[in-house]
């Protein structure tokens, strides 16, 4: 079956459904705006990237180095 | 699915609401004072807000007021369908649905609450949910039809967005954003009677207790005059934080001079005299308040552009 308009309803609620979808597109916009912004103001990337499980030496500060691998205990 | 199902289920003579119409509930008129308000509340703060984070927070302020409108709205279809000034609203006019309006007032209530949380702060935050809340609830469900009062502390409800705008910058709540409210709060009483005693009313038709109906012009006019006189202590006494300043404070001695006059006036008069020039100093008056309000807030912003100019020649 061929897709196409078939009813009056599209036409008549064209205006709505054009402002839906701009609403949906502005709160998109204000979201990733938003998320920009606030990543930005952490200024310094080690303050996202921290707390992540797993040492990660590249976010390290300068002054600190990585702790040497503890030695294995054998009985 | 079939063409006929959607024939039968949505008949053409029945009207579409149209995206007009939902912006209607959340009252434009209202919300261009609170957007002013707000964004006057958040650029006097000494803190410096992010631009974008500025406007998504002016923007939620503006959408949650909207949002108390349609829920005022949808509380008072019944009056509103009895009243010349507001039969022609999307509910009386059957152009929006009772649930359909109480839907968009609970949705946009939670997401800009939720927003402006997540875009600021909590105090900001909850200041927007308590502004809402008063509106539909304390004013619209509690006073409005219980009290001759209800403008004078629903009037807290429109006093709210500088206090927010500020606590967007700052975090806080102080000596400042409490005068802004104060101003507008102390405002409202005034404002509105001035316009009372000169329009011809049908709220005590839709039974809606007005000063002017339930305790006589009189009395309204005592009102009117007594809420300008610590208007102007408020007033002045803003002129004297960290956000006043010389400009400020001429503009206010110039209004309060102007709008005490006419209060004065008001009060003297009778409704006699009022009849006989057609309610002119009425009317007078109330046009210097609507110059009044924007008069002390435009000063305040234009303190706050020196004060950001001799900081950055420095």
């Amino acid at each position: 079956m061929a897709i196409q308009v078939e009813h009056e309803i599209h036409t008549r609620r064209r205006g709505r459904n054009m402002g839906v979808g701009l609403l949906l597109l502005a709160f998109i916009g204000l979201v990733f705006g938003l998320t920009v912004v606030k990543v930005l103001q952490l200024g310094d990337l080690r303050s996202f990237e921290t707390f992540d499980h797993v040492v990660r030496p590249q976010i390290l500060p300068e002054n600190m180095e990585t702790p040497a691998p503890t030695p294995e205990v054998s009985n | 699915m079939s063409d006929m199902s959607l024939h039968e289920t949505t008949p053409e003579t029945a009207y579409e609401s149209q995206m007009g119409d939902y912006f209607a509930l959340l009252k434009p008129r209202v919300m261009s004072l609170v957007v002013f308000t707000a964004l006057v509340g958040l650029l006097v703060a000494p803190v410096p807000v992010h631009p974008f984070i500025g406007f998504v927070a002016i923007l939620c302020v503006a959408v949650g007021a909207g949002a108390s409108g349609a829920l005022n709205m949808w509380w008072d279809a019944d009056i509103d369908a009895r009243m010349r000034r507001t039969v022609k609203r999307p509910i009386p006019d059957g152009r929006v649905q009772l649930g359909e309006a109480l839907g968009l007032g609970l949705t946009l209530s939670g997401f800009s609450v939720v927003l402006l949380g997540l875009a600021t702060n909590w105090v900001a935050t909850a200041l927007l949910a308590f502004t809402i809340f008063f509106y539909a609830v304390v004013y619209s469900m509690w006073l409005k039809r219980a009290t001759p009062q209800n403008i004078v502390i629903g009037g807290a409800a429109g006093a709210f967005p500088p206090m927010i705008g500020w606590a967007v910058a700052t975090g806080g709540v102080s000596v400042e954003s409490v005068l802004m409210f104060m101003l507008i709060f102390m405002w409202t009483p005034p404002h509105f009677w001035a316009l009372a005693l000169f329009v011809k009313t049908d709220y005590g038709d839709a039974g809606v207790p007005m000063l002017t109906e339930t305790h006589g012009r009189r009395v309204t006019r005592n009102h009117v005059l007594a809420y300008c006189v610590p208007l102007v202590a408020v007033a002045l006494g803003l002129g004297f934080t960290s956000i006043g300043g010389p400009i400020y404070l001429a503009v206010a001695v110039i209004f309060n001079a102007w709008f005490l006059k006419g209060c004065y006036d008001i009060w003297r008069r009778d409704e006699a005299q009022a009849e006989a020039d057609k309610y002119k100093v009425e009317i007078k008056t109330f046009k210097v308040s609507l110059y009044y309000l924007f008069a002390h807030f435009g000063a305040l912003l234009i303190e706050a552009a020196l004060r950001a100019t001799q900081i950055g020649g420095l």
